[in-house]
């Protein structure tokens, strides 16, 4: 993954409550034992009409040219909740999304974001809503800015909104950083401690 | 003063701090599904990474994989059978156990593992798979992950973790006869909302939990997920060291003796802290099942829909009219009006030999209404073949039921079968939400006795009217 400090993207909203993993990437578009190919599904359910040969649903946002070439997007509370599918996060990743706003996320679905770069930001519904109004007469102009050093989101008309991530977090998805790697760098720790603990605990091992 | 059951665990997992009030945690247990463990191990292996002890990974064909008898490789799902294919390459590769498709300790990850034993009273326990929390009914720390933490956790025996708050939730008082595991799960979150447990490690404890068999304890926590607790997790007893003794992978020996010395020190000082405390009087529960799209669309057995007029959350409100208009119902309804189409019993939820006990207590000399479409998952092999033993595949079979082979199946559409567009369902699974059992398809989450005396009737009914 490549990481970033600052992103600027336009902006889509989709400011529904508990939007679950299965919604963003529906079982059958997993069609592959694979990280990739998984844009096409995303939001499948939503984004066409329910017919055998696949069509755009207008009424869904995504597919408004107003919101063309999104970057960022502005949800509601629990988004990410349900399967831990890590496709979610490689779907929304491999569609263009760098970043989303939301109150709060599924758990499982926060983590996996930030292994991939995906910025999960926390914002009270109130600031998203305010954003996604300044966004909303003009998206391609109105764009958003994510900041990962001052941990800010700037809107439009001066808006600015902090938001808060640990310093860990925020310097795997500022580098790109894998934290595999990360971790084999305090292997003599995890030795150790595993010597240790097969005495306390032989019948774990 | 005093330690949480889950301060403890977490104390003796923790390697190390790594700031930011995260840790480096060591992992006992990874287990592995075909559908989000191939792509982890694949990817381990192009980066050159090993497992470093595959003696402590687990894997199984749960979630893709038929359950129709006489099943193979091939799935309805298409492409189905490259997971499954790839899934035994990648095992064959590196060295982990798997239990393939004709392997009689095959089943739900969450099923197959405490019956193993390979799931144990204080392990931590992650797998790629959201309903791990569902171990913590033993007394295990277990939890969901991603793929890409799957991998850490098989390359460094570790895994970074943020230390979630304590929470404590109290079931006072008896339950009613007709009332289970899965109606406490249903209610907690209907009470609390599905966002009630964010943040939080969740002890279940109280009368009431003390009172339920394992495999109930397991179904309790199954559902810790659909409340958003990172986990949950149910004090080690003696009824959890009856269930963990002599079973394939449990200590043995001195190994034994270790063990329960350590298990019987795995429980909340009276003096613990938590940072939230919930009470719920079982009494004030009753069999329900759900009308929506949330685990928090909740209603009593007999009950009429909720008005989303009296929803004061706009977001929640607008949920609620989706809901309607998705599963095709009005508020007001009547519970008992709600005609079916089909029932399924199965899931990690609920597909234990004592759900499949108490469904075919209901089903014996009655018969499906005529209607309807019913089928019967063994959430295992050793569970299919304990059912059979004892007799229960025929009361399911002349009931209507169709028999299958053990898997995840219809509880999602991971396998390509579904009931259909627009068939309403009344199901012992976990989530109700839209799509979940294929597309179009209406879920209605509910105990698997509910689930049995419903697929009689052809309405929604509570066991207690059967």
């Amino acid at each position: 993954m490549t990481g970033f400090k600052q992103h600027k993207g336009i902006a889509v909203p989709l400011l529904r409550n508990d939007i679950d993993t299965d919604a963003i990437i529906p079982s059958d578009e997993m069609k592959s034992v694979s990280r990739h190919g998984l844009a096409e599904g995303l939001f499948a359910r939503w984004r066409y009409t329910r017919s055998t040969v696949r069509m755009q649903n207008s009424e869904f946002v995504l597919n408004s040219a107003k919101y063309t070439g999104a970057s960022i997007l502005m949800a509601g509370p629990n988004f990410g909740c349900g399967s831990s599918r890590e496709h979610a996060v490689w779907a929304l990743s491999e569609y263009g999304f760098r970043a989303i706003l939301a109150p709060s996320f599924g758990s499982i679905f926060r983590r996996n974001c930030i292994f991939n770069g995906l910025v999960p930001v926390v914002l009270a519904a109130n600031d998203i809503k305010t954003l996604a109004a300044a966004v909303e007469p003009d998206p391609q102009t109105n764009k958003l800015t994510i900041d990962l050093d001052s941990k800010e989101v700037l809107g439009p008309d001066g808006l600015v909104f902090g938001f808060s991530m640990s310093e860990i977090e925020l310097e795997i998805m500022r580098k790109g950083l894998d934290p595999i790697e990360l971790t084999l760098q305090l292997d003599d720790s995890i030795t150790a401690f595993h010597l240790a603990d097969r005495r306390l605990r032989p019948w774990v091992y | 003063m005093g330690r949480t059951l889950f301060d403890k665990l977490w104390d003796i997992h923790a390697i190390t701090s790594l700031g930011d009030e995260e840790w480096l945690l060591s992992i006992d247990r990874i287990f592995l599904h075909e559908r989000t463990g191939a792509v982890a191990l694949k990817n381990m292996q192009k980066k050159g990474w090993a497992v470093r002890n595959p003696g402590q990974v687990f894997c199984t064909i749960d979630h893709i994989v038929d359950t129709f008898p006489g099943r193979g490789d091939e799935t309805l799902m298409p492409n189905g059978k490259a997971f499954i294919l790839a899934t035994r390459e990648a095992a064959q590769a590196t060295g982990i156990t798997l239990f393939d498709i004709n392997d009689a300790r095959q089943g739900i990850m969450h099923v197959i593992s405490p019956e193993q034993g390979i799931a144990l009273p204080g392990l931590t326990v992650v797998c790629p798979d959201s309903h791990s929390c569902t171990l913590g009914g033993i007394g295990a720390l277990a939890w969901g992950i991603g793929s890409t933490e799957a991998e850490h956790a098989m390359v460094t025996q570790t895994l970074r973790v943020k230390k979630p708050r304590n929470m404590r939730v109290r079931f006072t008082g008896r339950l009613a006869v007709d009332v289970g595991a899965k109606d406490m799960a249903l209610h907690l979150i209907k009470e609390y909302s599905v966002t009630g447990g964010q943040g939080f490690a969740v002890e279940f404890c109280g009368p009431a939990v003390a009172g339920l068999c394992i495999e109930a304890r397991l179904t309790l926590c199954n559902m810790a997920v659909e409340f958003s607790a990172f986990t949950a997790i149910v004090a080690p007893d003696d009824k959890t060291l009856e269930y963990v003794k002599d079973r394939p992978y449990a200590p043995r020996g001195d190994n034994w003796s270790v063990a329960t010395a350590h298990w019987n020190t795995l429980f909340s000082d009276p003096d613990a802290h938590f940072e939230r405390e919930l009470e719920i009087d079982c009494s004030a529960i009753q069999a329900c099942v759900t009308w929506g799209t949330s685990p928090q669309h909740l209603v009593a057995l007999g009950g009429r829909l909720p008005a989303p007029e009296l929803e004061l959350d706009p977001a929640r409100r607008q949920n609620m009219l989706r809901a309607y208009e998705y599963m095709d119902l009005k508020p007001g309804d009547a519970v008992s009006d709600i005609k079916l189409d089909a029932a399924f019993i199965g899931s990690c939820t609920n597909a234990r030999l004592s759900d499949l006990r108490l469904a075919a207590k209901i089903l014996r000399d009655r018969k499906i209404a005529p209607w309807m479409k019913a089928v019967c998952v063994p959430g295992s092999t050793q569970t299919k073949l304990a059912a059979e033993a004892e007799g229960l595949d025929r009361v399911f079979k002349d009931a209507g039921f169709e028999w299958r082979e053990s898997g995840c199946s219809m509880c999602l559409y991971a396998g390509g079968e579904t009931f259909g567009p627009g068939k309403r369902v009344i199901s012992s699974t976990n989530r109700n939400f839209e799509g979940r059992q294929g597309p179009g398809t209406r879920t209605h989450l509910a105990s698997p006795a509910t689930v049995a005396a419903s697929a009689c009737a052809g309405y929604i009914r509570s066991a207690a009217d059967t």
